[in-house]
């Protein structure tokens, strides 16, 4: 019996215990396999957890959102009144507090942009994003072209002043502050997605946010692509193809204005022809990430005298790319020393774009080249000293740790010279051989202070304290346009810009002296600017000046809307704000004005078939507004991008030419001034085209692709170009994106293409009380779950504004207010 | 009895251990709750899987609810479900219990042996 029983707990204890095992082993692989992530998929138990996950993400729609916070850095008490637009109305007793609060809101509502903006601007994607060669070859750019160092050596000054290091160590202190709340639970969800925790805030992170914008606004050029045209395109050709003074251009400043005689005459190196505009060089080295050449703005002022109040009004309105969360925050933060509102950066303190009790101030891109690159000869491949006016020089190592997810550490030898970093060399390009390496010189590098302009400007009560604010303001340059309560309106084109000899710096310039480095800047007083106390002035990324300035300054710049502007701003009188509204949502081309009697003009009629007639009337009948349902916009551009290829493309295949094609309005005015203008014959055939010949085929090879689209029904201009605005992961958060139905294109002025365009729009009317109108299309929280996500789209989308609430600290019992938090050291 | 009192134990201490401790603590919890209340295996297993599966899914729908379902459809959207908040409950609530479930039956496997009775 005794040994039956035996066997039988025997047999059940084995019974139990495979059991036991299968079920733990299941247990122990599902919790390792479900807590960890998978590639771009993350740890999906982590993720779906409601008490840990994304669900914890999903905020309550009515849930109170009164806070009382407590933090021992403040020195009193701040007041943080949020309006029902989620707007807040900073008030604090001191400038120390209110920026502290700043970026304590920054991180609250946008933690993840800011820390993914600056981790794109210091090369850090790989580390995040993982082992992709795009995203190596990327951070590996961004840390060859100085933005790192450019940003130690932005650090250096504003530590250097003591307003700024208060300003920037109370900023930072506040986002740390908010950043060190954090539980797992409470992270934002794009940090649940990818996997990632939230480093530490800092100073130079701030530097880094800025010199970011430097790359968006002032990092573009095409000097590598512009150098391997040199065997096919001369100089000459390369000037007509990129024309410095369009004939339609409206400069910023008024035309006939007489500029001072240059305080500097840079002079071109004697042996220029043969080592540099006739050197052929055919390295092919390609630029990995280029920033949008159509990242522009708006921005015009009226004097009172225009204006049916008397007072001024300024308008502005950046082009960026937009996304979400948007790059633009809005608030207003009083302190006893200022009282401002206006859109902020998060990743930077102070109000970037707004007004004060005194003033309104707005910026767009100067658009100006001032990156130049230069050809090194190193010694060996050591790197370690490189050729410099006849001696062998040491070049400055610095040594990279690039982190990537899910694979190996990178390190990357960087060679500083006195040009510049060198961005290319064998390691990072496989074009260059030998020892030969190509160094950058770029604005950005230099030691400024680019966040005193601002901290000024959110205090200036004047034109001599605007002046005085933006006179410092060194990269990226831009167009500083000013109203006062006082009647003045004012721009500046304020940056940095090297004084630069005719053709200085189109080409990959010899590095092995100093004879082709810069020979000095523009002095700050030359930069065209205008001061008056009538009319109106404008800016919209076109060259500033006309053809009597002084200095050669090359840029991508855009024509077309400052025409429109000075066209409409000459017409107006009596303006009011409402009439502002209309011309900053305008839809009118001036650019297919001119295009379109081309296109009329050449068009051979008799050689169209009936598809052909009929794209051709709608053109014809066109009422010339990019609405988003004309159709014939839509005909238009297919119909002008046709033509463009038929002009530009043989030419660029057989060239092997890298560059983009030249400004439509260049070819506009090539095809106006001069019908047989060399470029338009097709040189792959034998016979000669005419422009006849290409007006007509462009049309005629758009006609399928119309033809389709039509009878899908996309041919309305919304539907055939698509706007979007993504979330800055893109499509892997498809959903996290929104439709925008618009129409508008970068030459029109409410210039919205597919996935860039106005970014804010804001109107500030000088008067008593100052009345202001602003939208961005976004939401102030950027938490995809919040309703104050995406919540200013549908106004933004329909050229609608809110009017702006320059809240006075007695009204806080106000019914606009929907919570208030309080912040204070006990 | 014994399959309530387990199933509502695992619920009811998952939810106090989410407060503070990782996700996983689900597992631990259905475990020792297992350990403790002796089942048969497969009701372990089924005390364990609906004792997650039902807490989490009434916190994922409360949770919604209040949102109005905002997040839960964009992220059903990214994680291939139509866009649907339903579906992407279902798989919340369905990861959690396959976890609570195994872990219960190894809880209640190790349970020493009950005697075995004579005829």
């Amino acid at each position: 019996m005794y040994s039956v029983d035996i066997s039988l707990s025997f047999a059940s204890i084995v019974m139990k215990t495979i059991p036991f095992i299968i079920s733990t082993i299941i247990t122990v692989a599902l919790v390792f396999a479900l807590n960890k992530s998978w590639g771009p998929i993350p740890a999906i138990g982590k993720f779906l957890s409601p008490q840990q996950g994304f669900w914890q993400n999903a905020e309550s729609i009515d849930g109170n959102r009164d806070e009382t916070l407590v933090f021992k850095n403040l020195k009193g008490k701040v007041s943080v009144h949020l309006d029902d637009r989620l707007v807040p109305h900073v008030f604090a007793q001191n400038n120390e507090d209110a920026y502290f609060v700043q970026g304590y809101l920054h991180a609250k509502y946008r933690l993840f942009q800011m820390e993914l903006q600056t981790f794109a601007a210091a090369g850090r994607i790989s580390e995040h994003l993982g082992n992709d060669q795009r995203y190596i070859n990327f951070d590996r750019e961004q840390r060859r072209s100085g933005m790192v160092s450019g940003a130690e050596n932005a650090l250096k000054a504003f530590e250097a002043d003591p307003v700024s290091k208060k300003v920037c160590d109370a900023y930072t202190a506040g986002v740390n502050s908010y950043i060190n709340s954090l539980s797992e639970s409470s992270l934002p969800v794009e940090y649940k997605l990818l996997g990632f925790n939230p480093e530490p805030w800092s100073n130079l992170k701030i530097a880094l946010f800025l010199k970011q914008m430097s790359k968006t606004l002032a990092g573009y050029d095409d000097d590598l692509e512009y150098t391997l045209s040199k065997p096919n395109l001369s100089f000459d050709d390369l000037m007509q193809l990129n024309k410095q003074v369009p004939d339609s251009l409206e400069p910023i400043i008024p035309k006939g204005t007489i500029f001072d005689p240059p305080g500097i005459n840079p002079v071109k190196p004697a042996n220029a022809d043969s080592l540099y505009f006739l050197k052929k060089d055919t390295a092919k080295i390609i630029q990995y990430s280029k920033p949008n050449p159509i990242n522009g703005s708006n921005n015009w002022v009226v004097s009172g005298k225009k204006t049916k109040s008397g007072a001024p009004i300024l308008c502005n309105d950046p082009h960026l790319e937009l996304s979400f969360p948007s790059v633009w925050y809005e608030m207003q933060i009083t302190t006893p020393d200022v009282n401002v509102y206006g859109v902020t950066f998060p990743g930077s303190p102070n109000v970037i774009i707004g007004f004060n009790d005194n003033i309104a101030w707005g910026v767009t891109n100067a658009q100006r080249d001032v990156r130049d690159y230069y050809e090194i000869q190193f010694k060996d491949d050591s790197r370690r000293e490189y050729m410099y006016n006849g001696n062998w020089v040491p070049t400055q190592l610095r040594i990279d740790t690039i982190k990537v997810k899910g694979a190996n550490t990178i390190y990357d030898t960087i060679a500083f010279t006195v040009f510049g970093p060198v961005v290319y060399d064998r390691t990072f390009s496989g074009e260059l051989s030998d020892n030969k390496a190509i160094a950058l010189r770029w604005t950005a590098h230099d030691e400024s202070n680019e966040g005193l302009t601002f901290y000024n400007l959110n205090r200036a009560r004047n034109y001599d304290d605007y002046y005085n604010a933006i006179k410092t303001f060194s990269c990226p340059g831009q167009n500083f346009v000013f109203a006062s309560r006082q009647g003045d309106i004012a721009i500046w084109q304020q940056g940095k810009f090297p004084a630069r000899w005719h053709g200085q710096g189109m080409y990959l310039m010899p590095g092995i002296d100093s004879s082709y480095q810069w020979q000095g800047f523009i002095p700050q007083n030359e930069n065209p600017h205008a001061h008056l106390d009538s009319g109106f002035l404008q800016s919209a990324n076109q060259r500033a000046v006309d053809s009597t300035y002084p200095y050669f300054i090359p840029g991508n710049y855009i024509t077309p809307r400052g025409i429109s502007i000075t066209r409409k701003l000459n017409r107006m009188e009596g303006i009011t704000v409402d009439d502002m509204k209309a011309l900053q949502t305008d839809y009118y081309s001036v650019f297919a004005e001119g295009a379109r009697n081309v296109l009329l003009k050449y068009v051979n009629e008799n050689s169209l078939d009936a598809d052909g007639k009929k794209y051709l009337n709608m053109v014809r009948n066109w009422d010339l507004n990019t609405t988003p349902n004309s159709t014939a916009t839509t005909v238009f551009q297919s119909w002008f991008d046709s033509l463009e290829a038929r002009i530009w493309k043989d030419e660029w295949t057989k060239y092997s030419l890298l560059m983009p094609y030249p400004p439509e309005q260049t070819l506009l005015e090539w095809i106006n001034k001069d019908s047989a203008f060399k470029f338009i014959d097709n040189i792959t055939t034998s016979q000669k085209e005419t422009i006849y010949d290409v007006v007509t085929q462009g049309l005629q090879k758009a006609v399928p692709q119309l033809k389709k689209e039509e009878g899908t029904g996309q041919l309305e201009w919304t539907k055939h170009k698509n706007p979007m605005i993504y979330h800055l992961l893109k499509s892997s958060v498809a959903s996290f994106a929104r439709k925008i139905p618009v129409g508008g294109w970068s030459n029109v002025i409410n210039a919205v293409t597919t996935t860039h365009g106005p970014s804010w729009r804001m109107i500030v009317h000088l008067s008593d009380p100052i009345e202001a109108y602003g939208v961005y299309p976004g939401g102030q929280d950027g938490n995809p779950s919040s309703k104050y996500y995406d919540n200013f789209v549908d106004t933004w989308a329909a050229g609608k504004y809110y009017r702006l609430w320059f809240m006075k600290e007695n009204e806080n019992k106000d019914k606009r207010i929907i919570a208030t938090l309080t912040f204070s050291n006990s | 009895m014994r399959f309530i009192l387990a199933l509502l134990l695992t619920a009811a201490i998952c939810f106090l251990a989410g407060l503070r401790l990782e996700w996983w603590s689900i597992a631990l919890v259905a475990f020792f709750v297992a350990l403790l209340i002796p089942q048969r295996i497969a009701g372990a297993f089924l005390s364990g899987f609906l004792g997650v599966f039902i807490m989490w899914s009434v916190l994922a729908v409360w949770i919604d609810s209040k949102n109005g379902n905002s997040l839960s459809q964009k992220m059903a959207e990214i994680f291939k479900l139509g866009g649907s908040s339903i579906l992407l409950i279902l798989a919340t609530a369905l990861i959690g219990g396959l976890v609570g479930g195994f872990a219960a039956m190894a809880g209640s496997s190790l349970r020493p042996v009950p005697r075995i009775r004579r005829y």
